[in-house]
């Protein structure tokens, strides 16, 4: 299969990031992700894995004095999400964000789940229950927490309490997820079983994860991006990136001879 | 002898060699600092063990005059009278409503000072805003009872022209004011001790500044937030000077803040001020009082703590 076989959901074109301070962390990236695909971007820490990957949410807005450089193109509207005229609420209305270290509120798991439905105004008490027990389904989750929607979610294991921020993510139905690293924090079991829940999630949404496992990429991703140094190495088809990548730096990192 | 000979002559202990032997002078030190550190911190609750027993013990020589009954249900304070009633009710009352007024103050204003601070004022601003705001804690009590006296009180008597000079409203905001910067900074502490990937996920759902403030750090924050409101209320329940100069030093039994009142602070030092005898019983009532006030600010502090237990987030 080739990359440019299915639709193309978001795209960055010629991306550069300065950081408050004039750090920058990325070079001019182009980049595609296609649609209900997941793209993996690896790379050995301080890449810029994960400063691009905020870049698409505008993270980096909540921090003074950060600079955007370049275009991320969403589409079907076409719009470039990093415009000043964009207002980032609107952009993180769409694209969901799932965290390196589960971050749940101090709430009930319900309310944990209802948040990005009651920060959108959503009233109807109706409504709301079939979409958080939809996201919690969707997040394989349902079973084990349905009987007790109102307990605070602190309570939970660190492998529940990540699949309930993925419900989060999912309850308000975005185009795109990003995940940042979504299982460093947990054991290989817990680990598994997100891989598995990335993997159905992608029938009705597009993702773009970023890992320092590369077996996680080869596993999960369609596409990966290799990343180094703020540069964008390589980005192909993860079958052909892992089995004969056209880059010498990629296949020493790949093969581990490096970083 | 040295002590890795000690060692090597007791055919148990001969496997330890000279470099893994207990090192006694170290020990020894470790054991003075130890015993440093904890007359620092016994000075502490001796002096609170203290304060308690003389109160006590004063204060039986009060109740073996006057029944515990008619201390707590009489609803006439007036030792020093012919006639004397010896009900504290009416002191507590005054300290319950001068202290109320001065939390409807508080806990908004210093809240909302917090969650600015914390939430949306930028590093700037907070540089300068906190240490100006905590400038309010240095200003003696005294300076805010004249100002209650001599400028809020005739304020609010354009408002409420039958406003006696003496009353608890006027003090009461006063008090507030004065206690702002001890809930905002407190407060302000513990929201800014919540945890930035917190106000990341809420930012991350599409949330504004103000939601994630509202529904993700202050609940997060609520144990510090709470901590914050019963120091507030703590200072508001033993203040002084404010209530004493500015509210009369009548009892009355009343709950209308438009009244002048005495609290039990001001009744403390007002007795403690005046001439009294030692050992005469309108001496020893202050230390009733002062019993009194100890308890209403250890039961303050029970529920504070226990509302605390109930609403510890772990993140």
């Amino acid at each position: 299969m080739q990359p440019t076989e299915t639709p193309i959901k978001a795209e960055a074109r010629n991306l550069s990031f300065y950081y408050n301070g004039g750090h920058k962390a990325l070079k001019g990236i182009n980049l595609p992700v296609h649609e209900k695909k997941i793209t993996a971007l690896i790379g050995p820490s301080g890449c810029g894995k994960s400063t691009f990957l905020r870049c698409f949410n505008r993270m980096h807005d909540l921090y003074p004095g950060n600079q955007y450089e370049g275009e991320i193109v969403m589409h079907p509207d076409n719009t470039n999400i990093l415009q000043k005229a964009v207002d980032p609420i609107e952009v993180r209305m769409r694209i969901s964000m799932v965290f390196q270290k589960p971050n749940p509120f101090p709430k009930s798991i319900y309310e944990n789940v209802a948040y990005g439905l009651r920060v959108r105004g959503e009233t109807n008490k109706r409504d709301m229950d079939n979409k958080v027990e939809e996201a919690l389904r969707g997040a394989a989750i349902w079973n084990e927490v349905k009987d007790r929607l109102h307990e605070v979610a602190f309570n939970l294991s660190g492998g529940q309490q990540q699949r309930l921020c993925i419900a989060r993510a999912l309850a308000t139905d975005p185009e795109i997820m990003l995940f940042d690293e979504p299982t460093s924090a947990l054991d290989p079991i817990a680990t598994a079983s997100i891989e598995e829940l990335m993997s159905e999630l992608k029938n009705k949404v597009t993702i773009l994860v970023v890992t320092h496992n590369m077996q996680q990429a080869a596993r999960v991703s369609d596409y990966t991006a290799y990343m180094y140094l703020g540069e964008l190495i390589e980005f192909g088809n993860t079958d052909t990136m892992f089995t004969k990548p056209s880059r010498r730096e990629t296949e020493d990192y790949i093969t581990g001879k490096f970083g | 002898m040295s002590m890795a000979t000690e060692v090597l002559n007791n055919p148990l202990e001969l496997r330890i060699s000279d470099r893994l032997a207990k090192n006694f002078r170290r020990h020894f030190k470790e054991r003075v600092i130890e015993f440093i550190l904890m007359m620092a911190a016994l000075s502490a609750v001796a002096t609170t063990v203290g304060i308690v027993a003389i109160l006590l013990y004063e204060s039986a020589g009060f109740f073996a005059h006057v029944s515990i009954v008619d201390f707590l249900t009489d609803t006439q304070w007036t030792p020093l009278f012919e006639d004397a009633h010896y009900g504290i009710l009416p002191l507590v009352m005054g300290t319950l409503v001068t202290s109320g007024i001065a939390l409807m103050v508080a806990v908004p204003l210093g809240t909302i000072a917090a969650i600015y601070l914390s939430e949306f004022a930028s590093h700037r601003v907070r540089e300068i805003c906190k240490p100006i705001l905590e400038l309010l804690v240095g200003v003696p009590t005294v300076v805010f009872g004249y100002f209650a006296l001599l400028f809020v009180t005739p304020m609010l008597q354009k408002i409420f022209p039958e406003l006696p000079g003496f009353n608890m409203l006027g003090p009461g905001i006063v008090m507030g004011i004065m206690i702002i910067p001890y809930i905002s900074s407190m407060a302000e502490d513990a929201m800014r001790a919540v945890p930035m990937s917190m106000r990341e996920g809420s930012y991350a759902m599409g949330a504004t500044r103000f939601q994630t403030a509202v529904r993700v750090v202050a609940p997060a924050a609520t144990s510090g937030i709470i901590a914050a409101y019963i120091l507030g209320i703590s200072r508001a329940v033993g203040e002084t000077m404010v209530v004493a100069i500015a509210a009369g030093q009548q009892p009355t039994m009343t709950i209308n803040p438009m009244e002048g009142a005495a609290t039990i602070t001001a009744y403390i030092v007002q007795v403690a001020m005046g001439d009294l005898p030692h050992g005469s019983i309108g001496y020893q009532s202050i230390f009733a009082a002062g019993l009194v006030l100890a308890f209403m600010t250890l039961f303050f502090n029970l529920l504070g703590h226990l509302a605390r237990k109930k609403y510890r987030e772990a993140y």
